[in-house]
């Protein structure tokens, strides 16, 4: 059924279609809409043989839903940024158990400094620890994805984390399909665990295992995620068969197919780069985009493929890995292994700065006429970094760098 | 596509305005996107929502920068932030406010302008008067159907009856109505003068 | 006809209270159809507190819940050595998760378990005093606020075991531990605060808290038996003797966990929502001399020049607890 509603909303109803017998959750910006929505129909009783539990911390709400998974419950958590560092123990915990829970992550900035906007360093910092990783572009695909992610996570034994951009989707209402409980039902069976605690077979969970086995058992979490690239796309295409609609899925082009620039990125922003896309197509270039929808497991071959007779790559980041540079530039040289292009890394929307169409439109003719560095920092105020650098220059005691450029800024210093 | 920039203060239902604004597009078939720009949550604090509105999918995730339309909820905001900013002569402004635009201290920046499509409205007077409360969202969005095409009275109702119910819900319709006549008598005069 | 309760106590064989008492008030070690949910074979050391304690009470568990009792365990040496890779000897359906979290798993199994309709598969939670005085305090505090369906069971050897007797918040005043060593101007660990957590729970008021020892495991069983009976959060802090750790014979176990109810140091109570309903009294008081002597974690008090001071302030801990808890008075 078509509704205009809130991103937030919309994940919250595409869960409860889901059956989910356990949820827990502790509250963070920007996901607190999602939990207060389920919250609200366990307790008026639209979602039933659900027990939602509020617990005291994120470390609590995933451990919580470690116990329920294991003991057979379909189980769904949500959390963000401070939260998902929060309970990083807890993250690698059910990859390495091998339990079919399913997180939202309404991605945003990890402090300090504390910033409660959009960006991907969340996510990115757990991106090794074993759970599939899906990046939504639109609230609808962010509503499918958690249909499809419960699917994925069951049949193989593994969490998987749906990342929606804070704010710019969980806050934004847009006109979305909300899927019927049959349709779900349909493609969503019941949970049956692999593994499950029941004093009718007792088995032992969470053994110490030593050097003599430690190899085969992370061997095969990764080789479960070779599976995933399989997996993935059947299952987008089973949901198109049920649902009507691409979703989901490894990677998405937009006009790419003679292109010689392409341009990268995960999530919303992808929106607005279509829109620049199209505008520079107008004007003769030969440019595409590639949304990543999986970052894990990351679609290697997908994406060499699709760059072999590229001249031109640009990734465009909302992360940045300090000391070294782009995070998804990194994984992507991984991809690239012989082939020969210009490959640019724009990290951009740190901390929620928009992305705007003119930045990435000046930005695109640019990497056209391969102008840019290989690192670049979209509308970065250079004259504000110049002047913090002055300051520590000058004093030993400069103070917290980040005030420092809060009071430039709010006093209006040169831009 | 046609872009919508709300600006008021935290705690007058800014994004709201926007929501509603785009449930009224959507209920006539049309695409919306609204979204809220948030600075620190804090009642009195200004605050910003968008609302896009369009044919087809609305891909672009960016606030509005150049807005067709601008919906100002609190005029105390007029010479603390910049509200204008995007704004073109062919821009439409609605403000919430007994006084003149010239009284506001913006008659010389809006000249150029299209007339008809610079309004005010008592909207906060209206919402006191109809529901009891200062909140001027909904009587605004009454008032913005007189002056904009995107959107219809009747959309912009049945928004209102969807965000919120029962009396609340019957007095935020009065006062849209009533806003949406005094907007239309407005705009006939402005067209005369 | 007049009757008498007789208490039976530990003289270091079951053969009295066993065969004189009826069959439900049997030890239930002593039943062939007892469950060994914790099996034989596991690798503690010889002598450990904790295997003994854990013994008892997961089958006096099993016995009151028919059986259907799910553990959720924290790291530690109970989880280390009941799962040496690649073998277990838990024989019944056992989640280890994480050091910090064993509370909120057994909120989680307990939820699962809710929704499937099971109310009849209980569940429990256990870990040493680190796991939880310590790192999982904050999700102890949280299941007790709730006041989920979850008995937990500490077993308090008094510091970090398993990692090489690292002092925790458990740790008492004085003991030798390897972050708390014997030397300096303050050898030992401090005289902190402390931290009471069977007092905590009660604070948390929910319906039943008890301390136990290894000396009293009928006792120990009884407790475990009687929380089976209530529905909600529930506490049992088991006080376990660590011969490694706290430098003591193997055979000394019991005895020093007796010794230390026999002094007041660790009073025998239970708790209904915050009131203390039941007191084990004291038999035979012995100055915390006796107690502290056999442990070389205390030896720095002892020898040529005995740490007086130190040791009135660790009797008057005592003193304290006697009259607090009405230790010497005769219960009805």
């Amino acid at each position: 059924m078509l509704k205009q509603c809130e991103g937030s909303h919309a994940i919250a109803e595409s869960v409860a279609l889901c059956r989910p017998e356990v949820i827990c959750a502790y509250p963070i910006t920007p996901q607190t809409h999602i939990v207060e929505g389920l919250g609200e129909m366990v307790k008026a009783g639209d979602l039933k043989h659900c027990e939602f539990i509020n617990v005291e911390s994120e470390f609590a709400a995933l451990s919580v839903a470690i116990g329920a998974s294991a003991a057979g419950a379909r189980t769904y958590t949500a959390t963000a940024s401070q939260g998902l560092l929060f309970m990083a123990e807890a993250v690698y915990n059910a990859a390495g158990l091998g339990l079919p829970i399913v997180m939202t992550i309404g991605n945003r900035a990890i402090g300090a400094p504390i910033n409660i906007w959009n960006d991907h360093t969340d996510s990115m910092s757990m991106r090794d620890a074993g759970w599939i990783q899906l990046y939504a572009e639109t609230n609808q695909e962010a509503a499918d994805l958690h249909i499809q992610a419960f699917r994925l996570a069951e049949e193989l034994s593994m969490p998987v984390m749906v990342c929606v951009d804070g704010f710019i989707l969980t806050h934004a209402y847009e006109r979305l399909d909300i899927p019927t409980q049959e349709q779900v039902d349909a493609y969503l069976p019941p949970f049956e665990p692999r593994q499950v605690l029941d004093p009718g077979e007792p088995v032992s969970i969470g053994a110490m295992v030593g050097p003599e086995a430690f190899m085969e058992v992370r061997y095969l979490a990764h080789h479960k995620q070779m599976r995933a690239l399989e997996l993935i796309p059947q299952l987008s295409a089973e949901f198109r068969q049920v649902f009507g609609r691409d979703s989901g899925g490894l990677m998405r082009t937009y006009r790419a197919e003679d292109a010689k620039t392409i341009v990268v990125a995960l999530g919303s922003v992808n929106g607005t780069i279509k829109d620049v896309i199209d505008e520079l197509r107008d004007e003769g270039y030969a440019i595409g985009a590639a949304t990543i929808l999986s970052f894990r497991p990351f679609p290697s071959e997908e994406l060499h493929e699709l760059l072999s007779h590229a001249k031109r790559l640009v990734v465009i980041e909302k992360s940045l890995a300090v000391g070294i540079g782009g995070i998804v530039s990194h994984n992507l040289r991984m991809a690239l292994s012989g082939i020969s292009l210009h490959a640019y890394t724009v990290v951009a929307g740190l901390g929620g700065r928009p992305i705007t169409k003119a930045s990435l439109r000046s930005l695109f003719e640019r990497a056209l006429r391969d102008e840019l560095e290989p690192l670049t920092f979209l509308d970065l105020n250079q004259p504000a970094i110049d002047r913090e650098l002055a300051r520590e220059k000058e004093r030993r005691r400069s103070g917290p760098s980040a005030e420092n450029i809060l009071r430039d800024l709010a006093s209006g210093g040169p831009r | 596509m046609y872009q919508v920039r709300i600006h008021g203060r935290g705690g007058q239902g800014v994004v709201s305005a926007a929501e509603m604004l785009s449930v009224a597009a959507f209920l006539e078939d049309k695409h919306a996107q609204a979204f809220p720009s948030f600075g620190s949550e804090r009642m009195g604090a200004p605050v910003m929502a968008f609302c896009r509105i369009d044919s087809k999918e609305i891909r672009l995730r960016e606030p509005v920068m150049s807005p067709d339309a601008l919906i100002i909820q609190d005029p105390t905001l007029l010479h603390q932030v910049d509200l204008f900013s995007g704004v073109t002569t062919e821009g439409l402004i609605l403000i919430n406010s007994t006084r003149t635009f010239g009284a506001l201290g913006i008659g010389e920046f809006v000249e150029g302008f299209h007339p008809d499509l610079l309004c005010t409205v008592p909207a906060t007077e209206l919402a006191l008067k109809h529901v009891g409360r200062p909140l001027p969202n909904a009587a605004l969005l009454g008032g913005f159907a007189a002056v904009c095409d995107q959107v219809k009275l009747e959309s912009v109702i049945a928004a209102i009856r969807e965000k919120f119910s029962g009396k609340v819900a019957e007095g935020n319709v009065a006062a849209a109505r009533e806003a949406f006549d005094i907007v239309m008598k407005e705009r006939e005069e402005a067209s005369h003068a | 006809m007049e009757t008498q309760q007789i208490k039976f106590y530990q003289t270091g064989t079951f053969t009295v209270g066993n065969r004189l008492l009826d069959e439900q008030q049997r030890s239930v070690q002593a039943n062939m159809q007892r469950t060994n949910s914790l099996n034989s074979g596991h690798r503690a050391c010889q002598g450990c507190g904790e295997a003994l304690g854990a013994r008892y009470a997961i089958d006096a568990a099993m016995r009151a819940a028919n059986n259907q009792i799910v553990a959720c365990n924290a790291t530690g040496c109970l989880e280390v050595f009941s799962t040496p890779y690649p073998e277990t000897s838990w024989q019944i359906p056992w989640i280890h998760s994480l050091f910090g979290n064993a509370a909120a798993v057994a909120t989680g199994v307990m939820a699962a378990m809710k929704v499937k309709g099971r109310k009849d598969v209980r569940v429990i939670a256990q870990g040493g005093d680190g796991g939880t005085t310590d790192i999982g305090f904050g999700c102890l505090s949280g299941m007790f606020e709730r006041n989920d369906d979850v008995l937990y069971l500490c077993y308090d050897n008094e510091a970090y075991m398993n990692t090489g007797v690292q002092r925790s918040s458990a740790t008492p005043p004085a003991a030798r531990t390897a972050t708390t060593m014997a030397i300096g101007a303050a050898p030992g660990n401090a005289f902190g605060q402390g931290k009471n957590v069977p007092l905590i729970a009660m604070a948390h008021g929910i319906p039943y808290v008890a301390t136990a020892s290894v000396a009293y495991l009928r006792d120990l069983e009884e407790k475990v038996s009687h929380a089976m009976t209530v529905r909600g959060a529930r506490y049992i802090h088991i006080l376990v003797p660590c011969p490694l750790g706290w430098g003591a014979q193997p055979h000394d176990t019991i005895k020093l966990a007796r010794l230390a109810v026999e002094t007041g140091l660790f009073p025998l109570f239970e708790a209904e929502h915050g009131e203390v309903v039941r007191t084990t009294p004291i038999r035979h008081r012995v100055p915390v001399e006796e107690y502290l002597k056999p442990q070389k974690r205390f030896a720095h008090l002892f020898g040529k020049t005995p740490a007086v001071d130190t040791i009135a302030r660790i009797q008057e801990m005592a003193n304290r607890n006697i009259r607090k808890y009405g230790l010497l008075e005769k219960n009805d």
